[in-house]
C-alpha cells in the first residue's frame, strides 16, 4: 500500500492529479454550500428552545470539525515528511496550517456569537473552549516556527516535529466534553449510536459538513499547487545564483 | 560516573559559574508576584483568593526565561555536535540538559514558592499541597521547554518563539497544579489533581526527551 502512496509523492504527478481533482472539489463545495445554506437557513425548522439561534450551529459545528481535521491533516503530512523525507509532506502541512487556523477562528467566533444569547456570555473558561483556544495557539505557533528560519528546509523540519507534539491536543479537544463537566454540550452525533438529534436538523448539518470538507480540500489543493510552484521557482533562482 | 551524570554536572558547573543567571528566574518570579500585588491591590482576601494561580503563573513564566539558552550556547560553539557524536544517545542528552535546567531554575522556584504564597496571603493549609504540586509540575516545564528550546535552535527571535511554543503545551500542568492547590485551600480532596499532575510528569518524562532529540537531530543536521 505504501508503494502506491509513494507514487503520489512525486510533485509533478501530484500537480497533474490536483489539476484533475480541483474542479470537482470546488464545484462540489459550491453545490454543497448552496444546498446546505438553503437547508440550514430556510428549510430547517427553528429549535423549540433556541429559536433561530440554532442556525449558527450549522456553521459552528462543521468549522470545529475542520479545525480538528485540519490539524490532523497537518500532523499526518508532517509524519510522512519526517519518516519518508517527502518534501511534499512539508508543503501539505504548511499549506494546511493557515486554513485550519481560519476554521478554528470561525469556530471560536461563531461559538461566541451563539453563547451570548444562549449562555448569556461570550466566553466561559470551560474545557472545550479552552482546548480549542489552545488549538489556535498551536496553529499560530507552528506558522511562526516554520517562518522563523532563514533556511526553509530547517523551518519545515522543526515545524513537522511541533505539529506531531501538538497533535496531543486533538483528542483533548474531542473528549474534553466527556472528561470534564463542562458548559459546552457533549457530542450529539456518533457513528456507533443513534444520533441524538432529529433528521430535520441532522441533514442540513451533514450537508454543511460536506461543504466545509470540500472547501478545505479545494483551498488545500490550491495552496499546495502554489507552494510547489513557489518551491520550484526558488530552486531555479538558487541554481541561477550559483551559476 | 556515567556520561549522563557527567553532562548534568557540566551544565550545573556552567550555570553556577554565572550564579546571577540562575537567580534571575527566581527574581523574575518574585517580581511578577509583586506586580500582581500592585496591579490587583493590597486587599488580603482578594490576593489570597488568586494566590494559587498567581504563584503558578509566576513559576511558569520564570521557567520560560532561561529556556532559549538551554541548547543555544552548545549549538553555537559546536559542543552539541560533539555530544551528538558521543556515546550518549540524543534523548539522553536532552534529558540531562532538562534535568540540569530544572535543578538550576525549578528547585529555586520550589523553595521560593511558599514565600511567594505568603506574600499573597495564602492560608497556611495550602502550602504543603502547593509544594507537592510544584515538585511534580516544575519538571514538566523543563521537559516541555527542552522540546521548544531544541526546535528554535538557529531561529530568529528564538527567545520569544520558545515561550510561544511551550506555553500552550504547559497549560494542562498549570490547570492541574492550580486546581490541586485550590482544592487544598477549600478543604476538598487534592489527591486526584496531584495524581493527574503526576501523570503529566510521567507522560512528559517518557515523550519529551524523544521529541527534543528529534528536534536536536534536525538542528545539528
Amino acid at each position: 500500500m505504501t508503494g502506491s502512496l509513494h507514487r503520489f509523492a512525486n510533485p509533478a504527478r501530484f500537480q497533474r492529479l490536483a489539476r484533475a481533482v480541483l474542479p470537482w472539489c470546488a464545484g462540489g463545495a459550491a453545490v454543497a454550500f448552496a444546498l446546505g445554506l438553503y437547508l440550514a437557513l430556510v428549510a430547517s425548522p427553528p429549535d423549540y428552545q433556541q429559536g433561530d439561534t440554532v442556525r449558527i450551529m450549522y456553521v459552528h459545528v462543521p468549522a470545529a470539525w475542520m479545525a480538528l481535521g485540519g490539524y490532523t491533516t497537518m500532523a499526518l503530512a508532517s509524519a510522512v515528511a519526517l519518516i519518508w523525507r517527502h518534501r511534499l509532506g512539508d508543503l501539505i502541512a504548511q499549506s494546511a496550517a493557515p486554513i485550519g487556523a481560519g476554521f478554528t477562528i470561525i469556530a471560536l467566533v461563531t461559538g461566541m456569537l451563539w453563547g451570548q444569547p444562549m449562555w448569556g456570555t461570550f466566553w466561559v473558561w470551560d474545557a472545550r473552549l479552552t482546548s480549542v483556544l489552545v488549538l489556535l495557539f498551536l496553529y499560530l505557533g507552528y506558522i511562526a516556527l516554520v517562518h522563523a528560519f532563514d533556511d526553509p528546509e530547517r523551518g519545515a523540519r522543526a515545524g513537522a516535529i511541533l505539529a506531531l507534539v501538538g497533535w496531543i491536543n486533538v483528542p483533548i479537544v474531542k473528549f474534553s466534553v466527556d472528561w470534564w463537566n463542562t458548559l459546552h454540550q457533549p457530542a450529539s452525533i456518533s457513528r456507533f449510536a443513534k444520533p441524538a438529534i432529529h433528521p430535520s436538523i441532522l441533514t442540513p448539518l451533514l450537508v454543511m459538513a460536506a461543504a466545509f470538507m470540500l472547501l478545505f480540500a479545494t483551498l488545500l489543493l490550491l495552496r499546495v499547487r502554489a507552494a510547489i510552484v513557489e518551491h520550484r521557482l526558488r530552486t531555479l533562482a538558487m541554481a541561477r545564483a550559483r551559476g | 560516573m556515567t556520561p549522563f551524570l557527567v553532562l548534568i554536572r557540566r551544565d550545573l558547573a556552567l550555570s553556577l559559574r554565572q550564579a546571577a543567571d540562575a537567580l534571575v528566574a527566581v527574581m523574575f518570579a518574585v517580581l511578577v508576584v509583586v506586580l500582581f500585588a500592585f496591579g490587583v491591590g493590597p486587599e488580603a482576601n482578594v490576593l489570597s483568593r488568586i494566590s494559587a494561580g498567581v504563584v503558578w503563573v509566576a513559576a511558569l513564566l520564570a521557567a520560560m526565561l532561561s529556556l532559549d539558552r538551554l541548547f543555544q550556547a552548545d549549538h553555537d560553539d559546536g559542543s552539541l555536535e560533539q555530544l551528538a557524536l558521543g556515546p550518549l544517545p540524543l534523548w539522553s542528552v536532552a534529558l540531562a540538559k532538562a534535568t540540569a535546567h530544572w535543578l538550576v531554575t525549578g528547585v529555586p522556584l520550589i523553595v521560593a514558592a511558599p514565600v511567594l504564597a505568603l506574600m499573597l496571603a495564602m492560608p497556611p493549609d495550602g502550602l504543603a499541597t502547593l509544594l507537592a504540586a510544584m515538585i511534580l509540575g516544575t519538571p514538566c516545564f523543563s521537559l516541555l521547554g527542552a522540546i521548544g528550546a531544541a526546535l528554535v535552535l538557529g531561529a530568529r527571535r528564538g527567545g520569544v518563539l520558545v515561550a510561544f511554543l511551550v506555553l500552550p503545551l504547559a497549560i494542562p500542568v498549570l490547570i492541574f497544579g492550580t486546581a490541586a492547590t485550590e482544592a487544598a485551600l477549600t478543604g476538598l480532596e487534592a489527591a486526584p489533581h496531584l495524581m493527574l499532575l503526576g501523570a503529566c510528569l510521567l507522560a512528559t518524562l517518557a515523550l519529551a526527551p524523544a521529541a527534543a532529540a528529534a528536534a536536536l537531530r534536525q538542528a545539528v543536521g
